[in-house]
Parts: C-alpha cells; structure tokens; sequence
C-alpha cells in the first residue's frame, strides 16, 4: 500500500506504524481475541478497552525494555506477566477512578488484559531486545492499532444492533435493531466478515499488481519475434 | 450468596459457556481446534490447571482480606497459575513423556488463558465458598473443553469439504463458532428454571 513511504523509513525503524496497520494485532495477527469480541458491543466500550490496552502496553514495556538485560532467561515469562499485572492494576484503579460506567461495563476484562496474549507476545517478541523508546513506540502501535480495530467491530455491531453510533440513534423510528449483533455470535460474525473483506481486498490488489507485472512481460517477448 | 450448586453447573457449563457465550479462552480456541486429538488433550490439561489453580486462590484470597491487601489480588493470582502451570508441566514431563511432546509448545501457554485468570476473579466477586468455587471451577472449564472438543470435531469434518479459498483459515472457524455459540443460546433459556 504506502510501499514507498515506509520504505524511506523502514519498518524496524518506525515500529508505531508497524503495529498500527502492517501488522495490525487484530486483523494480521489474530492476537488478544477475548477482548475483542467481548467487549465491542458498543463503540464508547470498544475505544476505552483499546485505550486501557494502550496503557498496560506502553508503560510495561518500557519497564521490561528497561530491565531486560537483568531477567534470567528462565524465568522471563513470569517476569512479564509480573510487570504487566503490575500495570493492570494501576488501570484498574485509574478506570475505577475516572469513570464508573465504563468501569462496569468493562467489568472483569480489565484485570483480564494481564493474560492477553497480545501483551505477552509483544513483550516476548519486541520488548525484551529492544531498547526502551522503541519498545514503547511499538507498544503505543500495537495498542492503537487495537484500539483500531475493537473500534472498527464495535462500530459494526452497535450500528446494525442498536442503531445508534456512541448512543446517538442514526436510523430514525422505523429501525428494527438486528438484536443478533449485540449477542456473542455477533461478535463471531462481524469479526469473520472484517477478515474475509481484508483478505478479498488483498487478494485482488495482489491480482492488480500481477497483471500490472505481467503486461510488459507479456509484450516484451512479442517484440522480439516480430 | 447462596446459589444452588446445579445452578452454578448448569450456569457456568452451558448457559454462560465460558468460550461461547463470555469469549474466554479464545486465543486457544481458535489455534488448538483443529485437530481433535490435541483438543481434547489440551481441554483436560486446562480443566486440571483451572480446577487446582481456583482452590488455591479460593485459600489464599482469605489470607489477602485477612490483611487487606486486596489490591494485590491480580498480581497474587496470575502467580498461582504460573506456579500451577509449571507443576503440571512437570508431573505430565515425569508421568507420561508422549503426551509431554504432543502438548509441547502449548502447556506454557495455558498461563496466558483468559479462562484460567477469569475464574479466580469471578468466584471471589461473586463470594463463592470454597465447596461452590470448586463446582464452579470444574463446570467452566468442562465447558471450555467441550466447546473445544466440538469445534475441533466439526473443523476435521470442513477440512474435507470444499471451501472458497478467501474464507480458508481463521474466517472460516470464526464462522463455525458463531454458529456453535448460536447453538448454545439455545440453553438461555434455563437460566430461569433454577
């Protein structure tokens, strides 16, 4: 897509895009599953899970980063998971703190970010051999990138099973919500359709590129024989 | 509080089905379902961490109101099931090296199980005693392994079928679950009954 603007700064050394689209968490990856489709029923919950997400990311990672060459190899999975609960439990709190409704309504996946396997993979994979800026770059990337995609299942199902966006009804009286969308196979259904219209997309630029590659190829040869 | 222990059963293991219905677990779900063999193995290996993991936290979530340290509590618990995790892996090393292989990459893995953390957390929430944390604990996890050993059945009979090349892979198993969690809110309507 945007081949000749990340190629003047590569993809190692701009890690904030890389997890924002490139390798999106969601959509590429098909990481941090629970989150993801338990929590989008409503777009204002989908953007603060993503942003708390952000949060636990960032500040963990810059820890782990920070510390990385003390960790035994060992023992490093639990000393992640120790300093990302640690940071968990300071969303927890701050969540609590802010904003009530959210906190309800989030409920027990804010605790349950520590065992996103988002997180962990991330840390395992970037973190812990990256030094502390970059490490949480690619933290603030791959939480935005989250935040992203929840927002993007979360516009989905409020819209098509509550007709309203943010709560602002956007069909008028007639609107019979397609209540299915707010159930957990809606959830299922709309992040199986995100996937299949992402993978029709590739597909056919993938076929654009082909036949843009193989038209001079083709012609190439038929000027010779003439 | 003070729940029938069939309600719970019944509540946890088809009602609120961990995997289908709360999308707990789901990261295993996905990648472990399909093939049947590693699905049921890994359903049991988790039912055995979540079951030894709920009674120790059940204990040692005393010991934090005790001191009123509840604040520690995520911390505490993602310990234990580190620390459970660990001994599993070392009694199946010692008891049975085939099945230590075949699980191999995934047992590290259960740790970072949503699952396995949610049931500590909801049991303390909803002041389980011990006897009900215990059935709890045994019915969630019988249903993350059931859904999963479904899912990995119905996988092996599409593998042989023939599918539209674009929805191959994770589309296709999302799609599947969807209809299995359609299944299953069949069973809401119990939840009057008890």
């Amino acid at each position: 897509m945007s081949e000749t603007q990340t190629s003047a700064i590569t993809a190692e050394s701009n890690p904030f895009r890389n997890g924002l689209w490139r390798q999106n968490p969601v959509f590429v990856m098909v990481l941090g599953m629970c989150p993801t489709l338990a929590i989008t029923n409503s777009v204002r919950n989908a953007i603060s899970m993503g942003l708390a997400t952000t949060f636990v990311m960032v500040a963990s990672y810059g820890m782990i980063s920070a510390i990385r060459k003390l960790i035994p190899k060992q023992v490093r999975i639990a000393t992640f998971i120790a300093v990302i609960a640690c940071a968990v439990t300071v969303v927890d709190f701050l969540v609590k703190a802010i904003s009530i409704p959210v906190y309800l309504a989030l409920g027990a996946y804010i605790p349950l970010i520590v065992s996103n396997c988002l997180t962990l993979e991330r840390a395992e994979a970037y973190a812990c051999k990256q030094p502390v800026l970059k490490s949480m770059l690619d933290g603030l990337g791959m939480g935005l990138g989250f935040a992203f995609a929840l927002t993007c299942l979360g516009m989905v199902r409020e819209v098509l099973g509550a007709g309203t966006f943010l709560g602002v009804p956007i069909f008028g009286a007639h609107f019979e919500p397609w209540v299915l969308f707010l159930l957990p196979p809606g959830g299922f259904i709309s992040l199986a359709m995100w996937l299949l219209s992402f993978a029709w997309w590739k597909e056919r630029s993938l076929k654009k590129a082909e036949q843009e590659a193989a038209a001079p190829q083709l012609a190439a040869p038929v000027e010779v024989r003439s | 509080m003070n729940e029938s222990l069939t309600h719970i059963f019944l509540d946890s293991f088809l009602i609120n089905n961990f995997v289908l219905c709360t999308f707990l677990g789901m990261c295993s779900f996905l990648g472990l379902s399909g093939k049947f063999a590693t699905a049921w193995r890994m359903g049991v290996s988790v039912m055995f961490v979540i079951t030894v993991s709920s009674i120790l936290s059940w204990f040692t979530n005393l010991l934090l109101v005790r001191f009123h340290a509840e604040y520690l509590r995520i911390i505490i618990f993602i310990v234990i099931i580190a620390a459970t995790v660990q001994l599993t892996e070392m009694f199946i090393k010692k008891n049975s090296p085939a099945l230590f292989r075949e699980l191999g990459v995934y047992l590290p893995l259960i740790t970072t199980n949503c699952a396995v953390l949610a049931v500590p957390l909801f049991q303390t929430s909803r002041a389980y005693s011990l006897v009900q944390s215990t059935v709890f604990s045994i019915a969630a996890s019988g249903g993350y392994c059931a859904a999963l050993v479904l899912l990995s059945l119905v996988r092996e009979r599409v593998e042989l079928s023939d599918v539209v090349a674009l929805a191959k892979g994770t589309a296709l198993t999302l799609i599947l679950a969807a209809i299995l969690s359609m299944a299953f809110m069949g069973f809401a309507g119990m939840g009057n009954a008890s």
